[in-house]
Order: structure tokens, then C-alpha cells, then sequence
């Protein structure tokens, strides 16, 4: 009883500074039906539920992780240039595994952030109202396929093509899902991006007019410049996105942790090492099972790292 | 100057076409990968696919016991997530205000939506798989899946609630309504339509989803159907993740075969959704 009382006068003493917040509701009273204050509290429950995920998360991949460590040294982990768990001669370096995560997920960046900026300033600054009405919807239609779509189009059409122009590339490879992964990011970065363009104040472009430059000078020394923070926050989201993309590199990119930046030959990222296992039968609680927690960890530190720059950014431009 | 502006305007035509190119493209390649699956799945389409069993044999593989899977985990993590989602946005919309534990949920809302879909995979086979002991079942997926889902219903329904009218709420308590009766009689059904248009946009992401049901061990090969939520089970992406990974060119034609009835099923709810959206808009527009 007591809890709940002194909860709500922050509640009450917040509510007037806040003029878009909808009006606040009469608070029940102590008097209040019990059952107001059950329904409250398991709604409450359910919010509660996604902080229990993220400690989840948390927990399991710190708990498996530990174990992993306890059996395999650190140095090894950051210092060996092999990873071969699952051979006789047994090699825990995380490199092959890490670069192979990076070279897919630049691909998909140097194929997804240009034509994605591109997207986001016609959009924004050329189209007619009715045409990006009409655009916009079906640019997302692409984030909406499953991957695993994408992983066949990446293996059975793309690779097959890309060998006829590209000399010695392998049935699996880097190059093909990294270009196939861009595709699928590309709305990722327009729509946001398009929104931090869109947001620029119109006296921005018109101050610029005035002082004699022309369109495209405009767009780029003054809109773009202006919605940076937006756009990085776009990139960041993109890289996120990339990094932890599975299907397509598990099906296309091949299983041979290769550390190498040759684009051409078969190499395994992070998620299809994760994938290879899930899919044997890896007994729970060996070493072997806990090689998956590790790297996803591994993975986990790296997209929480992304999603934290890009929700500060994200946020400075509301304030802004 | 003449000759400058000439050239400015040049520039701005090749610019614009270029930004054009860039969202066609694209879009072009996406007419491309749908045309060229269902040109590879012609041979194999057809009635029988639907009910037929996977085989060794890929003229005579079919998509059944994935299929049965599928709409099995739809119905089960909906069950869970939407009931949850909604609740959680309601709290946070109607109840929550700017208090610090709303904020936190926010913000871990935010960040729950950036982690990778096999990371919950991991978190499924921890939990659901092996503490809570429901072993590699319908269960274990359809939980897994609704979590991953969750943070999309919080943010659709979040929406969907902002946008009934504040006017409304001071009506009903006018009224003598208490805050719960207001939500579950005037907020709620004004929000219904953009609630299930969310939702049903946030469970055709999870009918997709392939990386966290093979990491909580869904089966590669089924001959029978599941017949309970703790049994063992397959979905369309695992099937067809399967079929990609074999080397002889008839499993490519059932793989093929897989993602159209996949994107069939997909278009079906988009449909929906739209629809659903439509309807919405126009009781707001009245």
C-alpha cells in the first residue's frame, strides 16, 4: 500500500511540465478498486517481461561464456589466428570468425549506404508527395523478405552470375551474400535517413537559396550536413543489422573459418559458426556447446556497442 | 553565368536520375528474385506439394509437416506475445507517464529490437529448451519467437493507442468511468484495428525468422506431424533452409517451391494488414 502511494506522487509531480503528453488520467485513489490496482500492476508485469529478456540474454551468455573461459584462455581467444573447435586439433581464435563478420557486413554497406542515401534525398528532396507515397512502401517490401529467401537468391542466381564476371570465385563467398545482405539493408537506411532529411527546417534550404547556391550544393553542403546525426544513426542501425544477419552468409558464405579479406573463397561468419553447430549434434554442457554462447556473446557486445550510439543519436535529434 | 546555371541544371538532371536509379534498381532486383523463384518452382508446384511429407526423393518432397508447423507456431506465438505486447503498451501509454521504470522500459525496448534473432535463439535453448526443460518443441519456438516479437507489438500498439483522441478518455471518466473501464471500453476498441495491423505485421516477421528455431534444434526432417505444443517440430524457413543446402538441383526446385508458398502466406497477412489499416483510417477521418 505504502510502496504504491509514494510511486505515484513522481508520477503526479512530472505530469504537469509535459504538454504533449496525453492528459493525465484521474489516479485512482487509495480507495480505488482492488481490482483497478491488479490490472495495473500485471500491466506493469508485461513491461516488466522485456527487462526479464534482456537479463536473460545477459545472464545465459555470461553464465556459458564464464564456462567457456574457464577451459580456454583469453589470449587464445583474441590471440590465435585459427578456430577449429570442432576438429581433433582444437584452436579457439575468434578472428577468422570476426573477420569474416566484418568483410560480410562492409559489403553490404558499401552496397547499402549509397544507394540507400541516394533513396533517402530523392525522397526527401525531389519526389512528388504521391510518388513517395507510392515508393516508400515498396522500398520496404525488401527488409520484409525472410533472409532465408535471400540466402537462395544469394547462392542459386547472384553467385552463379557474379562468376561470370568475377574470375575465381567460389560456389561460396563473401562478395555474393555481402551484396545480396545490402539489398535487403537498403531500406534500413533510407527511411531513416530520409526522416532526419525531411525533419531539416525549410529556412536551411531557403537561407541557402538566397545566398545564391543552387540546388544540389544545397542538398549537400546544407540538408545533408544538417540531418547528420540522423544518418549516422541510420549507419550504425545498418552495421547492427549486418553484423548479426544469419541466413544469407549461412546458406551462401560457406562454413571454412578462413581469416582472410579475399572476397572470393569460402569463409564463416560469426551467426553461421552458431548455425553449423545448432545444426550437428553437439552435446549440451561440452566445450563445443559452449564455443556458440562465447562468439554469440562476442556478437552481442558488438551490437549493444551499435545500438547505443545510434539510440544517443537518435535521441539528440529529437532534443535538437 | 549563363553558362554555369546551364551546367548546375545539368548536373541536378543527372543527379536526380541517379538518385532514381537507386531506388529502382532495387526494386527491380526485388521483381527479379521473386520472378526467378517462381520460374525454379514451377516444376514442383502444385497441390500435392502442400500435402506431401518430405522425401528423400525431391520430385516427391512436400512441405506439409513444415506447413502444419508453421501455422501452429503463428497460433501459439500470438498467444503469447500479443496478450503481453499489448498489455505492456497500455501500461507504458496509458499508465506509465514519465516515471523512471517506464523510461527504462523504453529504452530497453529500443535496444532489445537491434539484437540479432539468433542471439534469442541462444536465449530460447538456455531457457526454454533445457532449464525449463520443454525440450526442442512447438513450445520452445513459439516462446522464443514471441519474445523476439515482443518489442515490435510494444511499439505498433504504443502507436496505435497515441492516436486515440485524449478528449475521448476525459469523456469516459466524465462519466464516472474508472481508468481500467476507460482503457478496455473507449481506448482499446478505437486502437483495435492499428493494434492487430501491428501485430499481424509482427508476426509475419516471426513466420520468417529461420536462425532461432535451428539454434532451439526445430527438425530438419519430419515424417509425421506434431501433435501437441511439447512435440518435436519444422517450419516453412527450416524446411527450405534445408532443401537450399542440398547439392542435387531437384531439392533447389522444392526449396524454390518452399519460398512461394512462404511468400504466399506472407502476402496473405500483409494483406490483411493493410486491409485492417485501411478501416482504421477511415474511423478516424469520420
Amino acid at each position: 500500500m505504502d510502496i504504491h502511494a509514494s510511486e505515484e506522487l513522481p508520477h503526479v509531480a512530472a505530469a504537469p511540465d509535459d504538454d504533449a503528453a496525453p492528459t493525465p488520467a484521474p489516479r485512482p485513489a487509495r480507495s480505488a478498486p482492488l481490482r483497478e490496482r491488479v490490472i495495473e500492476w500485471a500491466l506493469a508485469g508485461s513491461g516488466a517481461l522485456t527487462l526479464l529478456t534482456t537479463a536473460g540474454i545477459l545472464g545465459v551468455l555470461a553464465v556459458e561464456t564464464w564456462r567457456f573461459f574457464d577451459e580456454v584462455p583469453l589470449t587464445d581467444f583474441l590471440g590465435d589466428t585459427q578456430w577449429t573447435p570442432l576438429f581433433a586439433d582444437k584452436h579457439f581464435g575468434i578472428w577468422p570468425l570476426l573477420g569474416a563478420t566484418l568483410l560480410t557486413s562492409a559489403i553490404a554497406i558499401a552496397v547499402a549506404l549509397p544507394f540507400g542515401l541516394l533513396a533517402a534525398i530523392y525522397m526527401s528532396e525531389f519526389a512528388p508527395a504521391r510518388v513517395r507515397r507510392v515508393l516508400k512502401p515498396m522500398l520496404e517490401v525488401l527488409a520484409g523478405i525472410p533472409t532465408v529467401v535471400y540466402g537462395y537468391f544469394a547462392l542459386i542466381v547472384v553467385t552463379p552470375m557474379l562468376q561470370t564476371v568475377v574470375p575465381d570465385l567460389a560456389s561460396f563467398n563473401a562478395l555474393s551474400p555481402g551484396i545480396v545482405m545490402g539489398i535487403m539493408i537498403i531500406p534500413m537506411i533510407s527511411s531513416l535517413s530520409e526522416d532526419a532529411l525531411y525533419a531539416v527546417p525549410q529556412s536551411l534550404r531557403e537561407g541557402a537559396y538566397a545566398l545564391g547556391a543552387g540546388r544540389l550544393p544545397t542538398i549537400f553542403r546544407v540538408v545533408v550536413p544538417a540531418a547528420r546525426s540522423g544518418i549516422t544513426a541510420a549507419l550504425t542501425l545498418a552495421i547492427g543489422r549486418a553484423i548479426g544477419e544469419t541466413m544469407i552468409v549461412a546458406i551462401a558464405a560457406g562454413q571454412q573459418p578462413n581469416l582472410t579479406l579475399d572476397p572470393r573463397v569460402p569463409i564463416e561468419t560469426m551467426t553461421a559458426y552458431i548455425v553449423q553447430v545448432s545444426m550437428g549434434d553437439t552435446p549440451a554442457g561440452t566445450l563445443e556447446y559452449r564455443t556458440i554462447f562465447a562468439v554469440a556473446a562476442a556478437l552481442f557486445v558488438m551490437t549493444l556497442a551499435l545500438n547505443a550510439i545510434s539510440i544517443r543519436l537518435i535521441g539528440r535529434r529529437r532534443e535538437a | 553565368m549563363q553558362a554555369t546555371r546551364r551546367w548546375e541544371r545539368r548536373a541536378e538532371r543527372l543527379f536526380v536520375g541517379l538518385c532514381l536509379a537507386a531506388i529502382l534498381l532495387p526494386l527491380a532486383t526485388l521483381v527479379w528474385l521473386v520472378a526467378d523463384v517462381v520460374i525454379d518452382a514451377l516444376p514442383r508446384l502444385g497441390p500435392d506439394f502442400l500435402t506431401s511429407f518430405p522425401s528423400r526423393r525431391a520430385s516427391s518432397a512436400g512441405v506439409f509437416p513444415a506447413l502444419v508447423g508453421s501455422v501452429y507456431l503463428i497460433g501459439l506465438t500470438a498467444l503469447f506475445a500479443v496478450p503481453l505486447g499489448v498489455g505492456a503498451a497500455v501500461y507504458l501509454e496509458e499508465y506509465g507517464g514519465r516515471g523512471r521504470f517506464s523510461r527504462l522500459v523504453e529504452l530497453n525496448i529500443a535496444n532489445l529490437a537491434g539484437v540479432p534473432s539468433i542471439i534469442y535463439g541462444l536465449l530460447g535453448l538456455a531457457v526454454f529448451v533445457r532449464t525449463l526443460g520443454l525440450g526442442r518443441s512447438l513450445l520452445a519456438g513459439a516462446l522464443t519467437l514471441a519474445l523476439l516479437i515482443l518489442p515490435v507489438i510494444i511499439t505498433a500498439t504504443r502507436e496505435a493507442l497515441r492516436t486515440v483522441p485524449g478528449l475521448l478518455r476525459e469523456g469516459s471518466y466524465a462519466l464516472g468511468a474508472t481508468r481500467w473501464q476507460t482503457i478496455r471500453h473507449v481506448v482499446l476498441p478505437m486502437a483495435a484495428p492499428g493494434i492487430m495491423t501491428g501485430s499481424i505485421l509482427a508476426i509475419s516477421r516471426a513466420i520468417g525468422e529461420t536462425a532461432p528455431l535451428i539454434v532451439i534444434g526445430a527438425l530438419t526432417y519430419m515424417a509425421f506431424l506434431p501433435e501437441g505444443p511439447l512435440e518435436p517440430f519444422t517450419a516453412l524457413p527450416i524446411q527450405i533452409f534445408n532443401w537450399v543446402s542440398r547439392p542435387q538441383a531437384g531439392f533447389t526446385t522444392a526449396a524454390a517451391a518452399g519460398i512461394v508458398v512462404l511468400l504466399t502466406t506472407l502476402l496473405i497477412l500483409n494483406g490483411l494488414a493493410v486491409f485492417l489499416r485501411n478501416r482504421l483510417q477511415r474511423r478516424i477521418h469520420v
